[in-house]
């Protein structure tokens, strides 16, 4: 179970006007701006649910992925992922999550895939039988057998990403956060890799919780959404419950966005 | 711990990968070697008596400087560690259930032993046939040998927790680009990479001698042609076993404060 209570983080930024006077003055005299990122964030998430989490750029989606994942630690407010803090207890809290970060990549450059995943077996200490396991059934719902020996650089962006998501489940985690995991792909690989998290979830009861722009990806994973903007909850329902009449789900979503202003 | 040496084995085998790189660094450092012998060697005609080394000894300074280059040069640092922390790619290695430094630390070395092993044997086989003065003596001693290799080990292991430091405080300043200027150009005047530090003015040695940089291959190298006395080994020695608990203790605490603070870079 995820709890997360009145959760604020916030950033400093600097800012300076265009042009080469503003950056002179900006050698003497810096202005900063507070980003509040996430502004009094409360929500529950309940094992095996599968919540889409949406929001307009900024909104504070990866923020909060991130403080979820151990990685940031929130200014204020309590967070409990299955009885853990994970900002405290880093280390053992990362054991049982896998992360997928769209704009990121977990796997080395230079080597093979496959040398890659057997790094992670030995970081995540997996059994030898629970990983030939988790690789047979990764490889073939994934379809990655021609990949594998092939160093990650030469693997196209779609390629990438299902070895990157094969990467993050290889130990088997109870928790699934996905941050945007079909940017960038084509509509094959967007098919497979929406129909093996559905799969995950069906199967493993993996709790998964995603952050997506393409709300294809939403309406056909999740039953259940979350809206941020501004850095505070604005709804938390289904789909059913946003749609007006028979507009097309990226009409509904944008109408929203315009409804709260964000 | 097994996670580490697997860390250390995928490094390792990525570093064995680039020979070029490697055939290219032999070429270098004998070219840069034999400049140094000949330079030395017209200061020893001048006047032989007016140094505190014997030109062989300092012809195996030399050698072995080269040799080990990429145990000491601490401006070889990973600069994949570096772009993590400005492109914000660190975030997937605090996914892992590994401690940022340890991993950080087993990187290190494997990267930097892969390119010695590359690397030294040509270079010390060659030097050994080059004729005395010139090329690369024998050790003073069996026992001077074998103080050599563990000053060796601890003098590679004072130069890894010193750019582990480096690495630590790239988290502070969101730019790596000031502090490897500022902390590669030092160790190299006060270690003794540029002139071994026996050539300095004994007031400002004797200060010099007792810095961490001095722990990194001064020692070594020194212990090997037996230009310092035993005495002088014995306080060499505990000061790299002092300045390499300093330096992990140090980088420790400060990685365990980054972490708390991290701000991930892009998104």
């Amino acid at each position: 179970m995820i709890t997360m209570e009145h959760v604020c983080k916030s950033y400093r930024i600097a800012k300076r006007n265009a042009g080469f006077a503003e950056a002179c003055k900006a050698l003497f005299h810096r202005e900063h701006e507070i980003i509040h990122a996430l502004n009094d964030v409360s929500f529950t998430i309940h094992d095996g649910e599968m919540v889409g989490y949406i929001g307009p750029n900024g909104a504070g989606k990866s923020s909060t992925i991130k403080i979820l994942s151990g990685i940031l630690t929130p200014d204020s407010g309590t967070v409990l992922v299955d009885g853990r803090v994970p900002y405290k207890n880093r280390i053992d809290h990362v054991r049982e999550i896998g992360v997928v970060f769209g704009q990121r990549s977990q796997l080395w450059w230079d080597v093979p895939v496959i040398d890659s995943f057997a790094l992670l077996k030995d970081i995540y200490s997996i059994s030898d039988i629970c990983y030939r396991q988790s690789l047979e059934e990764l490889t073939e719902l994934l379809n990655l057998s021609e990949l594998l020996r092939s160093p990650a650089r030469q693997l196209s962006l779609g390629q990438r990403m299902r070895c990157e998501i094969a990467a993050s489940l290889l130990h088997r985690p109870r928790i699934l956060f996905l941050d945007e995991p079909t940017i960038g792909l084509d509509a094959v690989s967007k098919l497979a890799v929406r129909d093996f998290i559905l799969r995950q979830n069906q199967t493993h009861k993996t709790t998964v919780i995603l952050t997506t722009h393409d709300m294809q990806d939403i309406e056909s994973l999740t039953s259940r959404i979350l809206l941020i903007g501004k850095g505070q909850i604005l709804l938390d329902g289904s789909l059913d419950d946003i749609r007006t009449g028979n507009k097309s789900i990226d009409a509904t979503v944008a109408e929203l966005y315009r409804t709260y202003n964000i | 711990m097994k996670k580490y040496l697997s860390f250390f084995q995928l490094r390792f085998a990525m570093g064995l990968q680039y020979r070029t790189a490697a055939l290219a660094g032999i070429i270098t450092q004998f070219a840069w070697g034999g400049m140094q012998v000949m330079m030395y060697r017209a200061f020893y005609h001048t006047d032989a008596a007016a140094f505190p080394m014997t030109l062989s000894a300092t012809a195996s300074y030399i050698w072995l400087q080269q040799a080990f280059l990429a145990f000491f040069a601490v401006w070889m640092m990973e600069n994949e560690i570096f772009d993590s922390i400005v492109n914000g790619n660190i975030a997937y290695e605090l996914c892992r259930p590994v401690s940022i430094y340890n991993m950080w630390a087993a990187r290190s070395i494997a990267s930097r032993l892969a390119r010695a092993v590359l690397r030294c044997f040509p270079i010390l086989i060659v030097a050994a046939f080059i004729p005395q003065p010139y090329g690369i003596g024998t050790p003073a001693s069996l026992l001077h040998f074998l103080l050599f290799v563990l000053s060796l080990i601890l003098g590679l292991a004072v130069t890894i927790t010193f750019c582990l430091l480096i690495y630590v405080l790239a988290f502070f300043t969101i730019s790596p680009q000031g502090l490897r200027m500022v902390f590669t150009s030092c160790v190299e005047f006060f270690s003794g990479a540029v002139i071994p530090l026996p050539f300095f003015p004994d007031k400002i040695r004797s200060v010099m001698e007792l810095l961490p940089f001095a722990s990194m291959q001064n020692a070594a190298l020194r212990i090997y042609s037996a230009s310092i006395g035993t005495d002088e080994i014995r306080r060499a020695i505990g000061l790299q076993v002092f300045w390499l608990v300093v330096l992990t203790a140090a980088g420790k605490l400060l990685c365990r404060l980054a972490e708390k603070r991290i701000i991930v870079q892009g998104g």
